[in-house]
C-alpha cells in the first residue's frame, strides 16, 4: 500500500534493529505512550527482536482505558433516557461500567448508535430536532480538535439538542505524574505521533529538562517505532536528554495551530481523573462555561453514581509502566477480552488486550 | 449512493402491479398474495417442483448421504457494490452445502417482507436470486412469503435452505487434517465485509471495493476432481479466515502457521481496513473457501482452483504443524510469530 509499505519494509527494519543492538550497552526502560504503538509492537512482534537490555513498558495512551468508570456510568445513565440518542465511537460501546456496557443499554431499548465522526452525531441532531443527541467525547489531543469543531459548529448553528459528554485527557501531565512517582522506572519515552501532530513538541521540552529524559515523537509502523527506539537508546547511552522528533512526515514543532485554536476555543484545561491512576492536576479538557448548554454532564443531572472497580485489577500499575500485563495474576485466566476486569483488557488499544491477542501463549 | 444501471433489469422487466410497495394484504392469502406470487415470484423461480404449487416439493435425489443446511440473511444495506441480499442468500446456502463436497440439488426460499418495501426493490432482489441460482445450477423448489408490519423487520429478510447429495467416497472434515498439510485460500480476503461496511456507514471512500459473493459449488467440484485427497473445506464468512482456521485447529488439535506476506488482500480493501483499524483476517467473505490439502497435492489443488474463475487468485497461505495445538500463528514480515486468536464479538473501529 502506498506510503505504508515503506514503513513496514523488513530490510529497513532489520537494519534499524542491527543499529539498536550495536548502540545498547546497558539496561534501559522505555515507555511507548500510545496504545496504538503498543498494539503495533505486539502485532509485528517487535518486542521479541529487541536486545534483552531494552524493556518496553506500555503507557497510558489508550483513551478507552483511562476514561474513568464514573464517566462510563454517567454515559449509561444518559443513554438509557428515552429522549436521548446516545452516540459514540465503536470501541467505547463495549467498555463495562459498574453494571453493564452501552450494548447492554441498547439491548434494553436505549437508542445507542455508533458513529465514525463527531460531525455524524451533529447531523443526527439536525435530523432529529425532537430528540437529544449526546456524543461521548473521549480521547487525547488527537480526537479533541474534531470534537471541538463539532461542538463549535453546533453552537454556531444553534443546534441546542446536541451535547457532549466530554472526558478528554492530555498527555504531558500524565507523563509528569509518571516521572514524579517515587516508584517510576521509565527512563525514556516514545511520544505519541498523532498527539504531537496536533500539539507539536514544545510542551515536552520542559519535561525532558526537568526529569533528564529523552522524549522521541514517532509513528506507528514498525520502521517508525524501531527508528524511535534507536534514537531514544542513542540519547540514553550518550546521557543527553531532550526532545528529538522522529515522526518527520507528520509532526512540526508547533503542531497544527488551527486544531489547537479550536480546542482552546471550546475546552479549558482542568483536573481530570484517569481510570486506574487517579486525579491528575490540569490533565483534562473541560467544556467552557459559555458553552455549558452543550455539556451533557450539566444538561443531564445524573446522581447515584457509585463506581465499583474490581480490586484485583492491575490496570493502574500497567498504565504507569510499573507492571506488564502478563505479571497480573488474573491475566488470561479470569480476566480475558470476553470477561474483562479492567479497561486495559477491553480496548483493542489496551496493553492487556494486545498481549492476550498476539502473545498470550508461548509460541515455538 | 448513485445506483449503477443494473444489467439484469434489461432482461428482467418489472411486471405491472396495482401497488408500488408491499402491502399487508400481499401476505394475507387473497388476491394480492396470488398476484405477488404469479407476477413477481414464480416467473423468477421456474422449477417444476415450485410450479406444482403444492405445500411441499417432492424430489427424486441420486443415492448418497444428504447434506442439508439453512441460513437467514438480514444484511443491511440490502443492495451493496457487487451484490444484494438476494444473490447473497442463494450463494451463501449453496456454499454451506457444497463445502461438504455435496452436489447441491435444491434450495428453499423463505421471504419476510416489511410492509412498505418498494416492489421494484423486491423484484430486483428476486431477479438477482434467479441469476445466482442459474449460475450455480441449482433449482429453487419450495418457498414461503410473509409480510410483517412496518418496523417489524428491516425491509426484507431471506431464509434459504439447501439440500445436496455427497458422492460416494467423498468425506471432508477438519478431523482429517494432519500435520504437514497445506492451507489454501481461493482468492483475496475481506472483500464482502469491507464492501458492506464502507457502504453501510457512508464512509465517503471513493471505493472500488465490491462484495465477492459467488457460488463455489463449481469450484469445489473442480478441486475435488483434481485433488480427491482434500481434507477439509469451509467458507470463511462471518469472523473471516481467522475464525475458520481457529475452528480447524481446535477440531483437529493441530497448530496452524500462516505466512503474513502470502495472505492475499486487494490494495483498496487493505487501505480501508487500515483506516478503520480492522484486520482483514477477521472480515467476512462470501465467495471464498479455505481448503486444507495434503502438502504433496497442494500444487495440483492450486492449479485446479486457479483454473476456475472463482479461484483465479488462489494461493497457499500456511501449513499445519504439530506445535501449539489448537492455536493459529502468523509469521510476520520480520520473521516473528504471533497469535491469530478467535475474534471477540464484532470488530469495532478504533477511535484514534
Amino acid at each position: 500500500m502506498k506510503h505504508l509499505a515503506e514503513f513496514r519494509d523488513p530490510e529497513l527494519a532489520r537494519r534499524l534493529l542491527d543499529e539498536i543492538h550495536a548502540a545498547v550497552t546497558r539496561p534501559w526502560v522505555i515507555m511507548e505512550i500510545c496504545g496504538g504503538q503498543t498494539h503495533a509492537i505486539m502485532r509485528h512482534g517487535l518486542d521479541q527482536l529487541l536486545p534483552p537490555e531494552i524493556t518496553l513498558v506500555h503507557g497510558p495512551g489508550c483513551p478507552v482505558c483511562v476514561t474513568p468508570l464514573e464517566t462510563i456510568d454517567r454515559a449509561l445513565a444518559i443513554a438509557a433516557r428515552p429522549e436521548v440518542i446516545f452516540t459514540s465511537f465503536g470501541d467505547m460501546l463495549r467498555v463495562p461500567g459498574s453494571s453493564e456496557d452501552l450494548f447492554g443499554v441498547k439491548s434494553r431499548g436505549g437508542d445507542v448508535r455508533m458513529v465514525y465522526s463527531p460531525l455524524d452525531a451533529l447531523e443526527l441532531a439536525r435530523q432529529n430536532p425532537d430528540r437529544e443527541v449526546v456524543f461521548l467525547a473521549v480521547g487525547f489531543e488527537t480526537t479533541a480538535p474534531g470534537n471541538a469543531l463539532a461542538l463549535r459548529q453546533a453552537a454556531h448553528e444553534g443546534v441546542t439538542n446536541y451535547s457532549q459528554l466530554a472526558s478528554h485527557v492530555l498527555v504531558p501531565p500524565a507523563m509528569r505524574a509518571i516521572l514524579s512517582a517515587p516508584t517510576n522506572r521509565v527512563q525514556g519515552f516514545l511520544a505519541a505521533g498523532h498527539v504531537c501532530a496536533v500539539m507539536g513538541w514544545e510542551e515536552y521540552e520542559p519535561l525532558a529538562a526537568d526529569f533528564g529524559v529523552p522524549i522521541v515523537p514517532t509513528g506507528f509502523e514498525p520502521v517508525d517505532i524501531l527508528d524511535g527506539i534507536l534514537k531514544t537508546v542513542q540519547l540514553l547511552e550518550s546521557g543527553k536528554p531532550g526532545v528529538a522528533n522522529r515522526y518527520l512526515r507528520a509532526v512540526r514543532r508547533q503542531g497544527n495551530p488551527a486544531a489547537r485554536a479550536v480546542m482552546t476555543e471550546v475546552y479549558r484545561v482542568g483536573d481530570r481523573k484517569w481510570r486506574g491512576i487517579g486525579v491528575i492536576p490540569d490533565s483534562g479538557l473541560l467544556i467552557r462555561d459559555q458553552l455549558a448548554k452543550f455539556d451533557a454532564e450539566r444538561k443531564f443531572a445524573v446522581t447515584d453514581i457509585s463506581p465499583c472497580e474490581p480490586a484485583v485489577c492491575l490496570s493502574g500499575q500497567i498504565l504507569q509502566g510499573l507492571k506488564k500485563p502478563d505479571e497480573c495474576p488474573v491475566f488470561g485466566t479470569d480476566c480475558t477480552p470476553t470477561s474483562p476486569f479492567g479497561a486495559t483488557m477491553v480496548s483493542g488499544e489496551g496493553a492487556c488486550a494486545a498481549y492476550y491477542r498476539y502473545a498470550r501463549k508461548g509460541l515455538s | 449512493m448513485n445506483q449503477l444501471p443494473d444489467p439484469t433489469r434489461l432482461s428482467c422487466p418489472l411486471p405491472v402491479l396495482d401497488h408500488e410497495t408491499v402491502q399487508l394484504a400481499h401476505g394475507a392469502g387473497g388476491r394480492l398474495s396470488a398476484d405477488l406470487m404469479e407476477k413477481l415470484i414464480l416467473p423468477r423461480f421456474h422449477s417444476p417442483e415450485l410450479a406444482a404449487l403444492e405445500d411441499q416439493a417432492v424430489l427424486d435425489l441420486p443415492p448418497g448421504r444428504i447434506a442439508f443446511s439453512t441460513d437467514t440473511f438480514v444484511v443491511s444495506p440490502i443492495f451493496f457494490p457487487g451484490g444484494d441480499i438476494g444473490d447473497l442468500a442463494v450463494n451463501g446456502t449453496v456454499n454451506d452445502v457444497a463445502m461438504s463436497g455435496a452436489r447441491v440439488e435444491a434450495l428453499s426460499v423463505g421471504l419476510v417482507l416489511e410492509e412498505g418495501l418498494p416492489l421494484a426493490d423486491l423484484h430486483r432482489i428476486l431477479c438477482s436470486m434467479e441469476t445466482a441460482a442459474r449460475a450455480a445450477g441449482v433449482r429453487i423448489v419450495t418457498g414461503d412469503t410473509k409480510v410483517v408490519d412496518q418496523g417489524s423487520c428491516d425491509r426484507i429478510f431471506i431464509n434459504t435452505s439447501g439440500l445436496g447429495v455427497i458422492p460416494a467416497g467423498v468425506s471432508l472434515s477438519p478431523r482429517h487434517i494432519r500435520p504437514g498439510d497445506a492451507v489454501l485460500v481461493s482468492g483475496t480476503l475481506a472483500d464482502h465485509g469491507m464492501a458492506v461496511l464502507t457502504t453501510r456507514e457512508k464512509l465517503g471512500f471513493a471505493s472500488e471495493i465490491r462484495s465477492d459473493t459467488a457460488a463455489l459449488n463449481g469450484l469445489i467440484a473442480q478441486l475435488l476432481a483434481a485433488c480427491p485427497a482434500t481434507r477439509a473445506l469451509r467458507d470463511p464468512t462471518r469472523g473471516g479466515v481467522a475464525t475458520t482456521l481457529n475452528e480447524f485447529a481446535s477440531a483437529a488439535q493441530v497448530g496452524i502457521k500462516l505466512d503474513d506476506e502470502a495472505i492475499p488482500v486487494r490494495p483498496a480493501v487493505r487501505g480501508a481496513c487500515e483506516v478503520l483499524g480492522i484486520d482483514p483476517l477477521y472480515v467476512a467473505n462470501e465467495g471464498k473457501l479455505v481448503a486444507v490439502v495434503p502438502a504433496e497435492h497442494a500444487d495440483q489443488a492450486l492449479a485446479a482452483l486457479r483454473d476456475h474463475p472463482a479461484g483465479k487468485d488462489a494461493v497457499r497461505i500456511g501449513e499445519i504443524v504439530t506445535q501449539h495445538p489448537a492455536l493459529v500463528s502468523l509469521r510476520t514480515a520480520l520473521g516473528v510469530e504471533r497469535v491469530v486468536d478467535m475474534p471477540v464479538g464484532e470488530q469495532l473501529p478504533r477511535i484514534c
